[in-house]
């Protein structure tokens, strides 16, 4: 695969009710893996919306490189899968129509039947094709969310609460797929359990700001 | 041509959706009948001009629009799936996406209340075609591009749907008074010539208000 980097420059993010944290710096190129942890509210989801360029930073930039040339976070979207309870699918499809519809807006050349069918497989859902998202239950919809984020190949994976609602047999299927991106793409992981965070080799760990 | 797909790809999905849902099919229709009807049994004995008919039918065409069209942007936000929304596709696609569905909506909007007055009120009679047609479709895209950047104005905002007909009153204000005008003329069945001005006035309406809201989207949709 082509290879990429990602870099955070210094940066900081404010809400209205104030700072949440600030000067986050790191550099991953690929392959890497990297670990955002912190307690609750620490802003491990704000962060990771931030590098998959869904947020602005208040302060500080992004830099997002491939095959050595620098682009615009517009452009990177294309090579980010994003799992995350923020990303909801459609409940009025059916999984293969998300990921069809999803693949389309995304102008990506329409994602092959085989390419479908394995990952709707891997993630167990092969059977539940054609009912509707709605009718899904909260661990079959975050199996789905990894199918979306797998479905165009992508080079970063960032991953935000990955094994939430998922049983034994779903945490293991994740599992495998963390094991995979680690080992020649750039995984991030924003999570709150310890033993999730030692997957990965590079960790940042949001403290709150001082006030 | 991806950028293209792209619209194409968001316009499917809304198109499909609303099939499965009807939400704001139903909502459109629900409110045409009723609104009509007021008017019917209000207007009935009167002999109205020309002029309060094409009041009448944009004030329809108005407050119908605005309800049905207002949930094109907060849909996405309530259920969660404007950030996967924003994933994977740019803002500008986003933008003309919704742009195209609600012109689709609002076209089909005007028709069915251009047939409805055609057939209720004996007086709504359209002598100039040409003029309708033309008032018709440059109306509802003006409609349309109002609405779509009032929608996703609203959708970020907290108080949501109250803000919308405060909103968009005001930017409507020049829309409805040139096609309520242009409306008369075609029901007196003035010459197309005649419209000129107004048809000036519209194009430059919604040439104004697609290019506004375009430079607008970027910020409003990403927070
Ligand atoms: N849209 C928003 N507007 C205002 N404040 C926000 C917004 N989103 C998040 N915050 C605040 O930012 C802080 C970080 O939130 P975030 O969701 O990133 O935390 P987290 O580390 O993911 O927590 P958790 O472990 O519970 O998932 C919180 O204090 C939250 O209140
Ligand atoms: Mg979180």
């Amino acid at each position: 695969m082509t290879p990429v980097s990602i870099q955070a420059n210094a940066v900081s993010k404010e809400f209205n009710r104030g700072l949440i944290f600030k000067d986050i710096s790191f550099s991953l190129s690929s392959p890497a893996s990297l670990s955002i942890t912190g307690k609750n509210g620490a802003g491990k989801s704000t962060l990771s919306k931030i590098l998959a360029g869904l947020l602005s930073s208040t302060r500080g930039s992004m830099t997002y490189v491939i095959g050595g040339k620098q682009i615009g976070i517009e452009e990177f979207k294309h090579h980010i899968g994003f799992v995350s309870p923020y990303l909801n699918l459609y409940d009025e499809f059916t999984a293969i129509e998300n990921l069809e519809f999803l693949s389309r807006i995304r102008a990506a050349a329409t994602p092959p039947v085989e390419r479908k069918k394995e990952l709707l497989t891997l993630v167990g859902l092969w059977d539940r094709r054609d009912d509707a998202v709605g009718t899904f239950s909260s661990g079959m919809k975050q199996r789905l969310k990894y199918a979306f984020a797998l479905l165009h190949h992508p080079e970063v994976l960032i991953l935000d609460e990955p094994t939430s609602n998922l049983d034994e047999e779903g945490s293991e299927v994740i599992h495998r797929i963390i094991q995979e991106q680690k080992k020649s793409n750039i995984l991030i992981v924003a999570t709150n359990s310890k033993n999730e965070s030692q997957w990965c080799t590079q960790q940042v760990d949001l403290i709150p700001v001082k006030k | 041509m991806e950028f293209l797909t792209g619209i194409w790809g968001v316009v499917a999905k809304d198109v499909r959706s609303e099939l499965r849902t009807r939400y704001a099919l139903n909502a459109l229709l629900m409110f045409v009948v009723t609104s009509v009807a007021t008017i019917l049994f209000a207007l009935r004995e009167d002999e109205v001009t020309t002029d309060v008919l094409s009041g009448m039918f944009w004030v329809v065409i108005f407050f119908t629009a605005m309800s049905g069209l207002s949930r094109i942007f907060v849909s996405e936000e309530e259920r969660g799936t404007a950030m996967t929304l924003q994933l994977v596709a740019s803002p500008s696609v986003v933008y003309f996406g919704k742009l195209l569905f609600n012109i689709g909506l609002t076209l089909i909007l005007s028709c069915a209340v251009t047939l409805l007055y055609l057939a209720v009120f004996p007086l709504f009679m359209i002598k100039s075609m040409e003029l309708f047609v033309l008032t018709i479709v440059l109306g509802s895209l003006g409609f349309a591009a109002a609405a779509t950047i009032i929608a996703a104005i609203i959708a970020k905002a907290n108080t949501k749907g109250t803000l919308y007909p405060v909103l968009s009153f005001p930017i409507l204000i020049p829309l409805l008074m040139t096609v309520m005008k242009s409306t008369a003329r075609a029901l007196d069945g003035e010459i197309f010539s005649a419209a000129f001005g107004e048809f000036q006035i519209l194009a430059s309406y919604v040439m104004i208000m697609v290019a506004g809201s375009f430079l607008l989207f970027d910020y409003v949709w990403k927070e």
